[in-house]
């Protein structure tokens, strides 16, 4: 695959930022507004797929890196389990910081609001430990798969 | 012959469907609905979240999500482990 044609390549820089960044509004504010860490993941991921499919699996194998992926998703699922683990003094899961004071621990108006960043407790910290995993997972398996694809045309031409 | 044995059951079984559905309880009228009120009531305050379906995903049924991740998780291991002789 080399990529389509310049139209496509400059859509795709124009629009990719865009993306990404619309997709970390979704898991940071997962615990204000519809969405949360895995559909804002899927999100970003998307952008992922599009910077692939429009530069061809060779020329964007330079600027996203699989290794680095792998990384980020074994840290967001470490990271996710050891905020739940936090909670441990009185259950699993428990979400000691809600309601604390202290970080993202504000207390909420009751009813229709219009929402307070600096509240949730865990929610959040947890909303984007699960979109970090969600978004490198999803962006793993696309570039993989677009290797594997590559791989395979060249051994048939072969 | 078999055709007309499929369209039978296909008569009996689509009978079947129709009938429960009409039988259904209205829409949005739940026979138990203690554990909604529960959530609808309470969420905001014990959470501190605006949005209850997160304060559910994330705070009361926190397993559920460990164990969507850690699937997620397998589904990678399994695709590496699968293209792992893709060499550039």
């Amino acid at each position: 695959m080399n990529g389509m044609s310049k139209i496509v390549k400059t859509v795709a820089n124009f629009v990719y930022g865009f993306i990404i960044i619309f997709g970390f509004y979704i898991i940071v504010h997962g615990h204000l507004t519809p969405g949360g860490g895995f559909q804002g993941g899927a999100v970003a991921a998307s952008a992922f797929a599009l910077v692939l499919i429009s530069y061809g699996s060779v020329t964007s194998q330079k600027f996203l890196k699989k290794d680095i992926f792998s990384l980020f998703e074994s840290l967001g699922l470490t990271l996710f389990i050891l905020l739940a683990f936090s909670g441990l003094g009185i259950t699993f899961f428990y979400n000691f910081l809600a309601n604390s004071g202290n970080w993202f621990g504000n207390a909420t108006v009751i009813g229709v609001n219009s929402g307070d960043m600096n509240t949730g407790g865990l929610i959040p910290l947890m909303n984007i430990a699960v979109g970090l995993e969600v978004l490198s997972a999803l962006g793993v398996i696309v570039l993989i798969m677009a290797k594997g694809a590559e791989f395979t045309k060249k051994k048939e031409n072969s | 012959m078999k055709k007309i044995i499929f369209a039978v059951a296909f008569l009996v079984f689509f009978s079947f469907l129709m009938v429960s559905a009409i039988n259904m309880r209205t829409f949005g009228e739940p026979t138990v609905s203690e554990m909604d009120d529960y959530f609808i009531e309470n969420a905001q305050k014990e959470t501190g979240a605006n949005n209850v379906v997160t304060s559910i995903v994330f705070d009361y049924r926190g397993f559920d999500t460990l164990g969507e991740a850690t699937v997620l998780f397998t589904a990678v291991v399994g695709i590496v482990a699968l293209f792992r002789g893709v060499k550039k």
